[in-house]
């Protein structure tokens, strides 16, 4: 059975799968970024802060009573936090585990991926990292 | 100010392989020359020539290649004193780059000079390059490090300059040219003050002499160090410019091969003369080679109309740009040299930048190894277009178009 995980990621590859030009495709993006949760700004604290050389990734987890892992997150740059949407979209709200040990292929369908380059330096590579940790640790019962 | 119209930018465009190349989809509008130029035919064949052809370890060696390549490499060395109008190829040095030239002048003359009691001036617009070194060495060596501040347009402010210069700072290192901002710093002024104080100067020229004829002995400075990437030649060479009293008086930095005199386990060692003294080891032969094709190929196109080509292209990025709602112009500075650095209200750098590459355009965002001066205006970075030779008009108008359709897609 494919996971919550995957059956998302499927579903955001169709979604882009619809967009004939990359402009149509970075307006969607720009929408999703406007369109993300608000994330406390409590939350919002250099703790939570993922350091890109450029833009500036802030990501917050939380355990739900249901075993669910849910993050919030936010980005001081549009595109970035567009993506960070899409991140959030897949991995949130599901199982620790499978988010400790999710493969994000979607990025790579999307065309998408040059975006997780470290060289981008915009903090996304660093930022499903840091899910994935947290995937861990809420596995492990933390 | 020469003619621009006797520029033929189509002719100079041409000679360069890699603007013919697309990206994405769309032809390539490089504005990214003040972090590396691109390569014209004639650097990329001295340097294939020398590889297929010359190549041997240079100095001391008796067959027909070694001195074949001693020859190039020297004469290279001769080419670039000349650019620089230095007395003697003893004051030029081969190093990594300009990176490299201030750490060699940090770690000789300034151990051998700076020590607790004593300062140096810096200024906000130094590249972490001309700061780094200095800070690294005053933490082993006790002195103290005084910021020349910027006016709101990015020049100097000049009366906190000459109160910093009333301290009796034993070295003023400072950039020529601003690599965030484009000001061009009046260098023979500041050095004339310096010395009257007393002071050693050593200038960073990695954006200047991409840009302005450069003459070290008109300037009067001490030290003046470049890159060969940034004037159009390989990455890893570049040059230090030192006045041949203060090479001589400093001590070796990189102990080796070929910067020695005689090396003895009883009777010590003993070092090599200018310039070889700082030159250990096998150097990057063919990178100092195409470096003097390089420079040969500037003068080729010349100076001063290359000066005046890029005046006119910053100039009009400045019009163009101008009228684009909620555009902020970091740096604007009476003189400027090849960058235009900017702001759109409302509008992150990475995200302009982002959506620019899509359009083919390269520019570069982000601090730009300037973060003192990011922190102290108040930004996490700007968007820079900087231009070289091989740049036009057209391509401007391109850019300011692109910023445009890209700002109203980011508000």
């Amino acid at each position: 059975m494919a996971s919550v995980i995957d059956e998302r990621q499927a579903e955001i590859a169709d979604e882009f799968a619809m967009f004939g030009d990359w402009m149509e495709k970075y307006e969607h993006i720009i929408s999703l970024g406007r369109d993300l949760a608000p994330m406390d700004e409590s939350d919002k604290v250099d703790d939570n802060l993922i350091k890109g050389c450029q833009s500036r990734v802030w990501l917050a987890a939380r355990k739900g009573d249901d075993g669910h892992v849910r993050f919030t997150a936010d980005s001081d740059a549009i595109i970035t936090k567009g993506l960070v949407a899409l991140m959030v979209r897949t991995l949130s709200d599901a199982p620790a585990a499978d988010i400790a040990g999710a493969n994000l292929s979607f990025l790579d369908e999307i065309g998408l991926h040059s975006h997780l380059s470290p060289t981008r330096s915009n903090g996304l590579q660093a930022m499903v990292k840091q899910m994935k940790l947290y995937g861990l640790a809420f596995t492990a019962g933390a | 100010m020469t003619t621009p119209t006797l520029y033929d930018v189509h002719a100079i465009r041409a000679q360069f392989p890699i603007l013919s190349r697309e990206v994405h989809g769309k032809p390539l509008a490089y504005f990214d020359s003040a972090a590396s130029a691109q390569k014209p035919q004639a650097v990329i064949d001295a340097q294939a020539r020398y590889l297929s052809h010359t190549h041997s370890n240079i100095h001391r060696g008796v067959h027909a290649l070694a001195q074949e390549a001693t020859e190039a490499y020297e004469g290279a060395r001769e080419i670039v004193r000349a650019h620089l109008g230095a007395a003697s190829t003893r004051e030029i040095l081969f190093v990594g780059g300009t990176t490299d030239g201030i750490n060699l002048v940090a770690q000789t003359w300034g151990r051998a000079n700076l020590g607790e009691g004593d300062c140096i001036v810096l200024t906000r617009m130094e590249h972490h390059s001309n700061i780094v070194p200095w800070q690294m060495l005053a933490l082993e060596c006790g002195f103290d490090i005084h910021v020349v501040e910027l006016n709101p347009d990015g020049t100097l402010d000049g009366d906190q300059f000459e109160q910093h210069l009333a301290r009796g700072p034993k070295l003023v290192a400072f950039t020529h040219v601003s690599n965030a901002l484009g000001t061009v710093n009046d260098v023979k002024h500041w050095t004339t003050r310096a010395h009257d104080a007393g002071a050693t100067v050593l200038v960073d020229g990695a954006q200047s002499v991409p840009h302005l004829a450069v003459n070290v002995q008109e300037l009067g400075v001490d030290f003046y160090t470049f890159s060969g990437h940034k004037t159009y030649g390989p990455t890893g060479i570049g040059i230090l410019y030192g006045r041949e009293a203060l090479l001589d008086a400093m001590p070796p930095w990189r102990g080796g091969g070929e910067m020695i005199g005689t090396v003895s386990f009883e009777n010590g060692t003993t070092y090599n003369e200018l310039p070889y003294k700082f030159e250990a080891g096998t150097p990057h032969i063919s990178g100092g080679i195409a470096l003097g094709a390089a420079l040969d190929w500037m003068n080729g196109v010349g100076m001063a109309s290359l000066t005046a080509h890029e005046h006119v292209l910053t100039q009009h990025a400045h019009a163009q740009l101008e009228s684009i709602d909620g555009m902020r112009f970091i740096g604007t500075a009476p003189c400027k040299a090849g960058v235009v650095s900017f702001l759109i209200e409302g509008v992150h750098p990475y995200d302009l930048g982002t959506l620019l590459d899509q359009l083919g355009i390269a520019v570069r965002t982000g601090h730009h190894c300037t973060e003192p001066l990011m922190d102290k205006l108040g930004i996490p970075g700007t968007v820079r277009a900087s231009f070289g030779a091989y740049n036009t008009v057209a391509e401007i108008d391109r850019l300011a178009e692109a910023v445009a359709r890209a700002a109203a897609m980011l508000r």
